[in-house]
C-alpha cells in the first residue's frame, strides 16, 4: 500500500502518529519505533520497573528518567522518554527557545501536543537526522551551535565553513536554555548539553559499557567501579555506538 | 485679518529677563520667526511661521526661549476638532491636497505598547549578558529546503546570498533628496561602523557614497530614479519598493525645489523638475511581473545579491506576502501605517494601511502555515521606536527591523513634521547648503552609532532576562509575549496569550 501511495514507511508512521496525537482526544502514541520501547508511569522507579516487568526485556541501551515536572502538572504521558520512530529523548532542563523551535518544526508536519518542551526536541532530532539526513554530530551543532566567536576562532577552515553553514541554514532550531539530553537511536546513544552547560552531565565507562547521567552518584550506583568519569563541555556531543552487528 | 486667517499653532515665549539679544535664534531659524528690533535692541518674533522644531530653544545660550501650543481655540467640539476645522479652512483657502510629513500622529492603537515581554524566574535561569556571550547576529536571506551533500558525502555549504547584520536592525529607506547629503553620509558611516545596512531610498546613490556599498541597500522604485548598472552592482542588496507605510497605494513625490545640483545628477533627472514616481511600477501588474523584475535584477547582478521586496502593510498583507515569498525574492520588508515619510498626502498617511504589529503576526503565521517561511526573511518597519519594539517584533516573527524616524531623531530631528517645506533647521530634510552644513556627518554617525549600540545592549539585556542567548531563539518565540488590554480577536491575530494566562 505504501508503495502505491508513494509513501516512505517512516514518513507514513510519523504522519499517523501526529494525526492521532493531534486529532483524537485522549489518544496518544508514545512509542512508534522498531526494536524500541518506551515505558511511562507516575510512581517510584522500582515500582514502575516491576509493573512493566522490565526484567523480561533485553536491550543494548537503556535510558531512564525520574521526572520532577518543572512547570506542568505531572502525568504519566508527560514522563520521559519522548519518542518518534526509532528516536527517544530524555531531557533534564527547560528550554527558553521552545516556541521558536515549535513554530518552526510545525511547518514540517510535526504537531506539539504533549505540553512539554522535550517533545519538540524529539521532533527536531527526527527532522535533522531522518528528514535532512544530518549526522549526529552535525545535528548537535545545530541545536547546541557553537557561538559565532567560537566559529570565527576555528583554525580548521573546513570546520568553520560547516558550522557557519549549519547555523545559517537552521537558525530556528538552535535550542537555548538549560538542557542535558540523551538521545536514543538505532545502535546507540548521544548525550548533549546546552552550549552554556547550564545543566550538569557526566559520562563514565566500565569495560564495554558507557554510563551517562546527570550526576556521578547515579553512575556509581549502577557501577561502583566506573572509570574515566568526565563532564563533557557545553554543546559537545558524546556519541556512543554499539559494535557493528550487535543490533 | 480675514476669513482666510488661521491662528498660529504655536506661541514663542521669550523670557525678556534672560534674553541677551544675541540673535542666535534669528540666525538659526530658516522659517524667519525671529527678528531683531534695532531701535529697541530687543528680539521680536512672528509665531505664525513657527513649526516648533525646537532649534532656537536648543541653541538659545541663556535658555530664554520656549515654544508652547497656543491655547487660542475654536469652541470645543468632540466631532469637529480644532485640527479638523483648520484643515477645512486650509483646503477652502487653497483647493489642494493637504501634505504632511513623518508618520501618522493620530491616536490609533500602538500594539507594541500593549505587548509585554517575559523573564525567567526559578525554573529557567536568566543569563547575564555582562558575563556570558549574547548573540544578536542575523543572516537575512532564503534558506534552502534541504541539505545537500557533495559526492564525497560532505555538506555542500553553498547558500543563497545572505546579508549579515551584527544586530537585527537596519536604517530604512530615505532618499538623497528627501534628506541631505550629510544625513545620508551619517547613515552610511554609522551602518559601516555598526556592521548593519542603510538604504538609499529611491533617490539613487551619490557618487561619494559608493565606497560604503557593502553596507548599502540600493532601492529600485517605480520612478527608477538613479538606477543604473553600477548602482545595482554597488549595493549589498537590492530592494524593489512596491509601497511605503506612510502612503500605501501611491508613489513618491520630491518637489522640484529639492532637485538641485547633485540631487538632480544622482536621480538622473533635470534640475527643478518634480520627481514623481508612479503609484504602481509600470512593468508590474501581477505577481508574475514582480517575479520577472526580481529575476531581471538578479540576472543583472550575477545572482550574488539578495533581492528585497518592500510593501506597505495593507489589509490583505498575508496573501500578498505569500505571493512575494513565491516570487523569488529573498527578503520581504513590510512597512506599517505609522512609517515616516518626507511628504505624503495627509489623508492617505492618516487613514490608509494597517499597524505593522498585526501585519507581521499574520504574515509570519501565514508563511508558516504554508510551509514557506524559510523561502524569505521578514524585515518590518513602520515605527520601531526602541529596543523593546525590536524584541517584540522579533518574538512575533520578524528576522530584523527597519527603523528611520528614530535614526533621524538621533541626528537632531524634533519631529516638527514639516519636512516637505525643505527648510529643516537641523540640516536633515533640506538641500539648502547653509542648513545642510549644520549636520556634521562625523557627529551624526557617532550619535547613530551610540543609539544603535545602546539598543543592542538593551536587546541583550531583555534576551538574557528570558534565558535566551541568541537572537534566533527569540525569532517567532511568541510564548515570550503577552497582551495587555487586548480583545480576543487581537490576541488571536497576534498569536499571543493575554497577561495572566
Amino acid at each position: 500500500m505504501l508503495v502505491s501511495l508513494q509513501l516512505d514507511e517512516k514518513e507514513f508512521v510519523a504522519g499517523t502518529v501526529m494525526k492521532i496525537n493531534a486529532e483524537m482526544p485522549g489518544a496518544h502514541v508514545f512509542s512508534s519505533g522498531k526494536n524500541m520501547g518506551a515505558f511511562k508511569a507516575v510512581g517510584f522507579p522500582e515500582d514502575v520497573g516491576v509493573f512493566y516487568k522490565l526484567e523480561k526485556y533485553e536491550g543494548y541501551s537503556w535510558t531512564a528518567h525520574g521526572r520532577y515536572p518543572t512547570n506542568t502538572p505531572g502525568w504519566w504521558g508527560g514522563a520521559h522518554p519522548f519518542t518518534l520512530l526509532d528516536y527517544s529523548v530524555v531531557h533534564n532542563g527547560e528550554i527558553s527557545s521552545y516556541d521558536a523551535n515549535r513554530r518552526f518544526i510545525e511547518m514540517f508536519g510535526y504537531k506539539c501536543t504533549l505540553q512539554t518542551d522535550t517533545e519538540v526536541i524529539t521532533y527536531i532530532m527526527d527532522y535533522l537526522l531522518r528528514v535532512q539526513g544530518l549526522t549526529l554530530g552535525e545535528a548537535a551543532s545545530v541545536i547546541a551551535a557553537p557561538f559565532w566567536s567560537t566559529i570565527a576562532a576555528k583554525t580548521d577552515l573546513e570546520d568553520q565553513k560547516k558550522h557557519t553553514y549549519l547555523r545559517t541554514m537552521f537558525p530556528s532550531l538552535l535550542v537555548t536554555g538549560p538542557f542535558s539530553i540523551v538521545l536514543g537511536f538505532n545502535g546507540g546513544l548521544m548525550a548533549l548539553n546546552d552550549r552554556l552547560k547550564l545543566r550538569s552531565m557526566v559520562v563514565g565507562e566500565k569495560d564495554d559499557k558507557v554510563f551517562i547521567a546527570s550526576e556521578e552518584a547515579a553512575i556509581r550506583t549502577m557501577e561502583p567501579n566506573a572509570e574515566n568519569i568526565w563532564s563533557p563541555g557545553g554543546g559537545e556531543p558524546v556519541i556512543v555506538k554499539v559494535k557493528e552487528g550487535v543490533f | 485679518m480675514s476669513i482666510e486667517f488661521i491662528y498660529p499653532e504655536f506661541e514663542v515665549i521669550r523670557n525678556e529677563n534672560r534674553c541677551i539679544a544675541c540673535r542666535v535664534c534669528e540666525r538659526q531659524c530658516a522659517n524667519e520667526v525671529h527678528s531683531y528690533d534695532g531701535e529697541h535692541k530687543t528680539m521680536k518674533c512672528d509665531e505664525s511661521k513657527c513649526v516648533n522644531c525646537q532649534r532656537c530653544v536648543s541653541f538659545c545660550p541663556s535658555r530664554a526661549l520656549k515654544i508652547i501650543k497656543s491655547d487660542c481655540t475654536m469652541r470645543e467640539n468632540a466631532n469637529w476638532s480644532n485640527d479638523t476645522m483648520k484643515e477645512i479652512y486650509k483646503q477652502a483657502n487653497s483647493g489642494g491636497v493637504l501634505l504632511s510629513s513623518m508618520g501618522n500622529p493620530a491616536p490609533l492603537p500602538v500594539y507594541w505598547d500593549k505587548i509585554l515581554i517575559n523573564a525567567s524566574q526559578v525554573t529557567n535561569p536568566s543569563i547575564d549578558p555582562l558575563r556570558e556571550p549574547m548573540e544578536t547576529r542575523v543572516y537575512l536571506g532564503k534558506k534552502p529546503q534541504k541539505v545537500s551533500r557533495t559526492e564525497d558525502g560532505k555538506l555542500d555549504c553553498k547558500l543563497p546570498p545572505q546579508l549579515e547584520l551584527s544586530m537585527p536592525v537596519m536604517f530604512s529607506a530615505m532618499s538623497y533628496g528627501s534628506i541631505s547629503y550629510n544625513a545620508h553620509k551619517s547613515l552610511a558611516l554609522a551602518a559601516g561602523r555598526l556592521g548593519i545596512l542603510y538604504n538609499t531610498g529611491e533617490g539613487g546613490l551619490h557618487e561619494d557614497f559608493y565606497c560604503y556599498g557593502k553596507n548599502t541597500i540600493v532601492q529600485v522604485a517605480s520612478g527608477r530614479f538613479g538606477v543604473h548598472e553600477d548602482y545595482l552592482e554597488t549595493g549589498a542588496a537590492i530592494e524593489i519598493k512596491m509601497g511605503q507605510g506612510a502612503k500605501p497605494g501611491i508613489g513618491g513625490h520630491l518637489p522640484g525645489e529639492k532637485i538641485v545640483g547633485a540631487v538632480s545628477r544622482t536621480r538622473m533627472i533635470p534640475e527643478g523638475s518634480d520627481a514623481i514616481s508612479p503609484a504602481p511600477h509600470h512593468d508590474i501588474y501581477s505577481i508574475e511581473d514582480l517575479r520577472q523584475l526580481v529575476f531581471s535584477l538578479k540576472e543583472a547582478t550575477q545572482y550574488v545579491k539578495p533581492v528585497i521586496v518592500k510593501v506597505a502593510a495593507v489589509h490583505n498583507i498575508a496573501a500578498i506576502a505569500s505571493g512575494i515569498a513565491r516570487s523569488g525574492a529573498d527578503i520581504i520588508a513590510i512597512d506599517g501605517f505609522r512609517g515616516g515619510t518626507g511628504a505624503a498626502p495627509t489623508r492617505i498617511r492618516d487613514n490608509v494601511g494597517i499597524p505593522i504589529e498585526l501585519a507581521l503576526a499574520s504574515v509570519d503565521q501565514r508563511l508558516r502555515d504554508e510551509g514557506i517561511r524559510n523561502n524569505v526573511s521578514l524585515v518590518v518597519g513602520g515605527s520601531i521606536r526602541s529596543a523593546a519594539d525590536v524584541v517584540k517584533a522579533i518574538a512575533l516573527g520578524a528576522d530584523a527591523c527597519y527603523m528611520a524616524t528614530a535614526a533621524l531623531l538621533a541626528l537632531g530631528c524634533h519631529l516638527c513634521r514639516t519636512c516637505q517645506s525643505g527648510k529643516c533647521n537641523w540640516g536633515i530634510a533640506t538641500q539648502r547648503p547653509e542648513l545642510v552644513k549644520r549636520l556634521n556627518p562625523e557627529t551624526g554617525s557617532e550619535r547613530l552609532t551610540n543609539l544603535m549600540t545602546a539598543w543592542n545592549h538593551e536587546i541583550k539585556e531583555l534576551m538574557g532576562g528570558m534565558g535566551i542567548n541568541s537572537i534566533e531563539a527569540l525569532r517567532g518565540n511568541r510564548l515570550m509575549l503577552r497582551g495587555i488590554g487586548l480583545t480576543e480577536k487581537e490576541l488571536e491575530i497576534l498569536g499571543i496569550s493575554h497577561a495572566g494566562e
